[in-house]
């Protein structure tokens, strides 16, 4: 058996590759279900609490970075402890604490965000605070002044308006930074943050941490939730594969049995068999599909259900019939007719195993077809809430992609691609090692 | 088909294929019509889930009930009128009569298209359901046309040529491209509209025309064509490649019959050969094949039509799914049973066309 194997391997070579392909999809899988459980996956891909606060919306992967002559800016932060403090006392109750951070800014792209994030405590009374940020150039910005409540706040800072090479009209106005791509021209040098804070009793105490976030982040970049893609394209591999295999075996496996048993028998069984089949053939299969998505369960194994119910009586039965067909007047059949094999016998022990090789390609091909099936129905948002899956990610990204955002599409797509191919071209190989018509002479 | 036309004296043979090919036409007719019919109640039935999808709706009027402000002036007198008030409503809805014998008034409905009126409105204004649906079908049938006409020639003159090649680089090349691009045409359509729309600029992202077409038919066709290049590139290239393989597998198994090998030993030409010897006898088989093919590209139209805003049937059944427009629904689902019955029943009239046993009356049985 191994020794067939490597035979057809050492013959065809793409077996070899696409077999390894597959492998490697495989493993991705089960690194995925060993390292990220499904549980934690979703309450980081449902954005719960705080899981991104500190990562960029809308990034690219960090490896566009290695294609670019000007790099992109990464995700910083700069805790209030690393910060120079001051404390002097006023008076008796009355003191004045001054926190300086310090940075170094020299991309000469904007970063996508600033986010200044603190928490203040305070004893009985409510201290009075200032936030300036000093440019490079020596310009200073006021961010905010006045009195501050108790509790975490945060203050958003406009990025062009303290990085960007502006004119003081732009800094009264206000430029924003959404939806730019950090082409603005960027004052190199050192930034400071600067906190004041006049506190009228013990009890006031404050830390926060500034957030410069970038334009880059991860394998596969983020979303407008801010959501690190890479979770969506691991977790979309293991179902992916399980949703295809499963699929592609069992109406695979169900329609060969079903043939069978109509080939054999004749009769009603076979009529009943080849008109279903027809009438099956005439059902509008995907918008019958997309119905019980909506109006009943989106449950990818619901869903399984039906497209397996829905894809047994198909074509592909009639030309496995075929098949069956010209076997029964095989010899070895009418040999084991002759003995007075049982029906169930002659079908499950002569007639199957005899035409099992066509169905490994058969069921290998289909796999790809099922992974592509539950993506275009994810696609049009019928997509299991509980689960993660390619189609998601690429149905979240298809309302951007006139925005650019090229990478966001670009995980999902090429990790689809690379399914599709290694299934394919292995399930192509085979069935031409198979199938003595089709092999190279 | 067993008993035969008898050919009465004088009449040329030509009639007698015609009516041959006519009745075995008008047969094939009716049976694929019964065949929609049922189809048709299949899905009405899947769609209802058995009457999943009315236990549903039962619920939805209680909801409804629930949350109306009922003047009375004692909680049992409140309860009562509640639940007349949802018996008189289940019953203005039809649905107190068991879901098998509400089904073949759907069915009714559906197969002759009396769907009432819709929250939808057409293009032109109207708001009949029958309306809606029936201005969506010539986009659709634009697109599902034109792919299908360049993947059916495509494919034989591709493969032929590649049989005619057969084990040169090229034809290595083609069945390795094979795999490669198969992947459903709404995939290639996103590949197609970041390259072409997004990145190059030189064609429009989608819809079918211009925002600002120019008044002129002219102008007017240009436009179309002009957003035509896309979807229908995405769905050949979704059905062409497969359709190529499959072919030239067919052309490759008939190029070793023996009569093949005869006209090769009197010396024919190759391209006598495959016009005469080899095409001819394949393309009954071929035509099946892509029977499948084409039947397939139905289901894949709908999302290549969502990805290029494409204002077709399918992009209209994903709207009328996601606003519960259920005239709609059913009648664009039926229209795409009744439509997969035409494109059967169009390529059975081109097998009549190719086929010589049934155009030449050999007598046999079928």
């Amino acid at each position: 058996m191994i020794r067939r194997i490597l035979g057809v391997i050492r013959r065809y070579p793409s077996v070899g590759v696409s077999a390894a392909m597959i492998a490697v999809l495989i493993g991705l899988s089960i690194y995925t279900l060993i390292a990220l459980p499904l549980p934690k996956a979703l309450s980081m891909w449902r954005a719960e609490r705080d899981v991104w606060k500190y990562t960029p919306a809308n990034a690219r992967p960090a490896w566009t970075n290695l294609l670019r002559q000007e790099k992109l800016p990464i995700t910083f932060i700069i805790p209030t402890r690393e910060a120079d403090t001051v404390t002097e006392p006023l008076n008796e109750t009355l003191s004045s604490q001054t926190m300086r951070l310090l940075f170094t800014y020299d991309n000469t792209h904007l970063p996508s965000e600033v986010v200044f994030f603190f928490n203040v405590r305070i004893g009985s009374k409510i201290p009075l605070l200032t936030i300036h940020w000093i440019r490079p150039d020596g310009m200073e910005v006021e961010l905010r002044s006045g009195p501050a409540n108790p509790g975490p706040a945060r203050e958003l800072i406009d990025p062009s308006a303290v990085f960007g090479a502006v004119d003081q009209h732009k800094l009264t106005i206000g430029t924003g930074s959404f939806g730019g791509d950090g082409d603005e021209e960027v004052l190199p040098g050192e930034h400071m943050l600067v906190i004041k804070a006049l506190a009228f009793d013990e009890g006031f105490a404050l830390d926060g941490e500034l957030v410069v976030y970038g334009r880059v982040h991860g394998l596969a970049g983020t979303d407008t939730r801010r959501r690190d893609l890479t979770i969506g394209l691991l977790w979309g591999t293991p179902i992916a594969l399980m949703f295809g295999l499963i699929a592609a075996v069992g109406t695979t496996l169900l329609g060969f049995v079903i043939a069978a048993v109509g080939a054999w028998y004749g009769g009603w069984i076979d009529a009943v068999i080849q008109r279903l089949t027809e009438i099956n053939m005439m059902i509008p299969f995907l918008p019958t599909i997309m119905m019980v998505g909506w109006f009943f369960s989106s449950s990818l194994w619901i869903l399984l259900t039906f497209i397996i119910g829905f894809s047994i009586l198909t074509g592909r039965l009639k030309s496995y019939r075929a098949m069956f067909l010209q076997l029964i007047r095989a010899e070895y059949v009418e040999a084991a007719r002759a003995y007075g094999a049982s029906g169930p016998r002659i079908i499950f022990r002569y007639l199957i195993p005899r035409v099992f090789p066509v169905l490994l390609p058969h069921i290998i091909l289909g796999v790809p077809m099922f992974v592509f099936l539950e993506t275009s129905l994810a696609f049009i948002g019928i997509s299991d809430p509980n689960l993660i899956t390619w189609g998601s990610v690429l149905s979240d990204a298809s309302g951007v992609l006139y925005m650019r955002s090229y990478y966001w599409i670009l995980g999902p797509m090429l990790l689809l691609m690379f399914t599709g191919i290694s299934f394919s071209v292995l399930g192509y190989t085979l069935e031409r090692a198979f199938n003595p018509l089709l092999r190279d002479r | 088909m067993k008993d035969r036309i008898a050919r009465p004296r004088g009449v040329p043979p030509s009639v007698t294929a015609l009516l041959r090919a006519l009745r075995y036409l008008s047969l094939r007719g009716i049976a694929i019509f019964l065949t929609v019919l049922c189809g048709i109640y299949a899905a009405i039935w899947v769609t209802n889930l058995g009457g999943y999808a009315d236990a549903q709706k039962i619920w939805e009027i209680e909801f409804a009930v629930g949350m109306t402000p009922i003047q009375a002036s004692s909680n049992e007198e409140r309860q009562a009128i509640a639940a007349q008030m949802v018996e008189s409503m289940i019953e203005a809805h039809d649905l107190n009569r068991p879901f098998w014998q509400r089904s073949f008034g759907y069915f009714r409905d559906a197969f002759t298209f009396s769907l009432g009126r819709t929250g939808m409105t057409s293009p032109s204004g109207s708001s009949d359901a029958i309306d809606v649906i029936t201005e969506r079908l010539p986009p659709t049938l634009l697109i599902f046309g034109t792919a299908n006409v360049i993947t059916f020639f495509g494919s034989l003159i591709i493969a032929l040529f590649l049989a005619r090649r057969f084990g040169s680089l090229i034809d290595r090349l083609a069945t390795l491209l094979v795999p490669l691009l198969s992947a459903p045409p709404w995939f290639h359509g996103i590949v197609l509209i970041v390259v072409f729309a997004s990145i190059l600029r030189i064609l429009p992202f989608g819809n079918i025309v211009d925002a600002r077409v120019s008044a002129s038919t002219f102008g007017y066709v240009l436009s179309i064509l002009k957003h035509m290049i896309l979807p229908v590139s995405a769905c050949v290239l979704g059905t062409l490649p497969m359709a190529v393989y499959a072919n030239r597998a067919l052309f490759l198994t008939h190029a070793g019959d023996s009569h093949v090998e005869l006209a090769r030993a009197k010396g024919l030409s190759v391209h006598r050969l495959q016009k005469r010897y080899i095409l001819r006898p394949v393309l009954p088989p071929v035509i099946t094949s892509f029977a499948l093919v084409a039947i397939g590209s139905w289901q894949a139209i709908i999302l290549t039509e969502i990805v290029f805003s494409w204002p077709g049937l399918g992009a209209l059944l994903i709207d009328a799914i996601t606003h519960d427009e259920v005239a709609v629904v059913v009648g664009a689902v039926t229209l795409f049973a009744y439509l997969l019955g035409f494109t059967v029943l169009f390529l059975d009239l081109i097998y009549v066309l190719v086929d010589p046993r049934i155009a030449l009356g050999g007598g046999r049985n079928r």
